[in-house]
């Protein structure tokens, strides 16, 4: 990535933290544009929730630089910094209401009272809460408190907001509402927002961009749908959403693309286009397919590309969507496909022989 | 059977009580009883002897002194105690373990031996014996009791709060002045109130250590020596006894008051009570 470019926001490069002899990040690079939505994905004890810490300025690298907004941030305290956090418990502070929470930072800035209270208004307003900033900090709920916290961060008009797994302290209906408000939120006032999260679909749900991140390193920073589409290894490709791995060999490369030998599927050839750059076609030795990107074809008159015969040795039943387990003719391993269920089509039991289509566009190659 | 042993162990526990606590009812009695000698039958009422207690120069003179001494070795210990509290809650550094026992070994050692230990070393270097050196010796046997209050108050303190101070742009100073401090500050109180009145009625350090300024303690043990002083000394007693009353109800009002009013639980911020 070009450093400085003109609508970076943040530079990360070459950042380690070491904690004794373990290394918590070992060398980030990435580069974060202004007014994007950008997640750190990754299961705990991955790095994400430190990175954050060390943009925030809680913390310092033990090796490589952040830049924010083109200054390089070493040194920098986290009450210099243009950003604001939205921490995990909120840490709204007991002792004052909702006011005064939110126009805690404000008052450090020796803005005058009237200012303050009208800024705190504002914000307040942003994330509907209007009316409530005589409140006592312990009489709000969860997703007041939430609401709270960043309003407190809003205030600041920060460059970038940091969210530290912001929604994983409420119930599931609330998150799934929160996170859309967040991301239509974010959009309208346009500042860059930072969140660290383990829940996949959290992620893909708010993100313009993701950085997903294994053991201290991203294993690859894309959008959404570039992310789960094309994931760049198996484990990025297991750990956003389900993906079925079928062992496979190379058999050829010419200008028309990469010919592959599938098991169970059989011969198949990818255009070029849809195989990243960095991949040896030599080393390929599994593929995988999304469960929905094979189809169940009852009665053989649905198009497919392909088709491959199999039978049914499981099913879930989701209301909207029946996960079936089929063991395809000459596969090792059953793979799992995923129908939407539809007014004619009703749930295959077990042992139904059915006729799986699929095609190349949606198979993606591992190495 | 259940049920009798059941009453005999009430019975037990409303004699035990007695025993512990009545002697303490007879400093009131005996107080306001109009004879010298302290003994029943009572004769009338009277309030003369808390006149004599208004008039008598030498204890206006110990009061002053064990406040002062009081005060002082609140305010230190409190505020050592503080910094000990919130170093042990927040730092990790080579000897904490050591050094936080030592600071809780006055509370175990018998006071004797620590006033004996005191003494030794002041008159070695040379040092006069004055309510200063009263102070130092009641700091040391205060400490224990403010570093276990204001420990449980720093400990109870959730880290993030400080940081989003300084994420907010507070400086260190600011943070501790706008959020640490009003957040520990019922255990603070309740340090100060419990470190008051362990130092004013405390007798054996202030006796070994003291010069030629008495403490009210040492005045008291002074005044036992003279039958027809007692029952003044129980006249002053009873004053005593009202004012710690009122000490301790203060401060766990005031504790729980602000423990309320934060919508924590009551044992959160630390207390004794």
């Amino acid at each position: 990535m070009a450093p400085g470019t003109s609508n970076s926001i943040i530079l990360l490069d070459e950042v380690t933290r070491a904690f004794g002899s373990f290394q918590a990040l070992k060398g980030i690079n990435a580069e974060i544009r202004e007014g994007e939505f950008f997640s750190l994905l990754g299961p705990s004890g991955c790095g994400k929730t430190t990175l954050l810490r060390l943009i925030a300025g809680f913390d310092e690298p033990t090796s490589g630089t952040i830049m924010i907004g083109g200054q390089p941030m070493a040194g920098i305290a986290a009450n210099r910094r243009p950003t604001n956090m939205v921490f995990q418990s909120y840490a709204i502070f007991p002792h004052l209401n909702v006011a005064e929470n939110v126009g805690y930072g404000l008052k450090t800035r020796r803005m005058p009272r009237a200012d303050i209270a009208a800024e705190v208004e504002r914000a307040l307003a942003m994330v509907d809460l209007e009316g409530f900033g005589r409140r006592a900090a312990h009489e709000l709920s969860g997703g007041q408190r939430q609401r709270v916290a960043l309003a407190r961060a809003l205030v600041m008009r920060p460059k970038v907001v940091l969210l530290d797994e912001p929604l994983s302290a409420l119930d599931r209906k609330l998150r799934d509402q929160m996170q859309v408000e967040l991301r239509t939120l974010q959009q309208s006032i346009g500042i860059t927002f930072i969140l660290v999260t383990h829940d996949q679909e959290e992620a893909l749900i708010m993100s313009d961009r993701i950085a997903v991140m294994f053991e201290g390193e991203i294993a690859q920073l894309a959008s959404p749908e570039e992310l789960y589409r094309r994931p760049r290894t198996k484990r990025v490709a297991s750990f956003i959403g389900v993906m079925n791995f079928l062992p496979a060999g190379f058999v050829a490369k010419d200008d028309s693309g990469v010919t592959v030998e599938i098991a169970a599927l059989g011969k198949v050839t990818l255009r070029l286009e849809s195989i990243p750059t960095t991949l040896d076609p030599a080393t390929i030795d599994t593929v995988g397919v999304r469960p929905e990107m094979f189809t169940i074809l009852s009665d053989g008159r649905e198009p497919a590309e392909r088709s491959t015969p199999g039978t049914v040795v499981g099913t879930v039943y989701y209301g909207d969507m029946t996960y079936y387990t089929v063991q395809l003719a000459g596969g090792v391993e059953p793979v799992t496909i995923s129908m939407r269920n539809t007014a004619g089509r009703s749930v295959l039991p077990s042992g139904s022989p059915v006729t799986v289509g699929w095609g190349a566009e949606s198979v993606v190659l591992f190495e | 059977m259940r049920g009798a042993s059941a009453k005999w162990l009430s019975v037990y526990a409303v004699a035990y009580m007695l025993f512990l606590y009545a002697p303490v009812v007879l400093l009131p009695l005996f107080a306001f009883n109009d004879a010298t000698v302290v003994a029943f039958p009572l004769s009338s009422f009277t309030t003369d002897w808390f006149t004599v207690l208004w008039q008598t120069e030498a204890l206006h003179d110990a009061v002053r002194n064990s406040l002062l001494v009081a005060v002082a070795a609140a305010v230190l210990s409190t505020v050592l105690g503080a910094s000990a509290a919130r170093a042990a809650a927040r730092y990790r550094f080579p000897g904490k373990a050591p050094a936080m026992g030592f600071i809780m070994l006055p509370l175990v050692l018998p006071e004797i031996l620590v006033a004996v230990a005191l003494l030794v070393p002041i008159i070695q270097l040379g040092l006069s014996l004055s309510l200063w050196t009263v102070i130092a010796g009641h700091v040391l046997i205060c400490m224990p009791f403010s570093v276990a209050i204001l420990g449980s108050a720093f400990q109870g303190l959730d880290i993030s709060l400080e940081e989003a101070s300084l994420d907010l742009g507070e400086s260190r100073r600011g943070t501790f002045r706008r959020v640490i401090l009003p957040l520990v500050m019922p255990g603070v109180i309740s340090s100060l109130l419990i470190c008051f009145t362990i130092s004013l009625d405390e007798f054996m350090i202030a006796f070994f250590l003291t010069g030629t300024d008495v403490t009210l303690p040492v005045y008291i043990w002074s005044q036992l020596r003279f039958p027809t002083k007692l029952p003044s000394i129980m006249a002053l007693g009873t004053i005593l006894l009202v004012l710690s009353v009122v000490l301790l109800v203060l401060a766990e009002w005031f504790r729980r008051r602000a423990a309320r009013r934060q919508g924590l639980e009551a044992s959160a911020t630390g207390g004794l009570m």
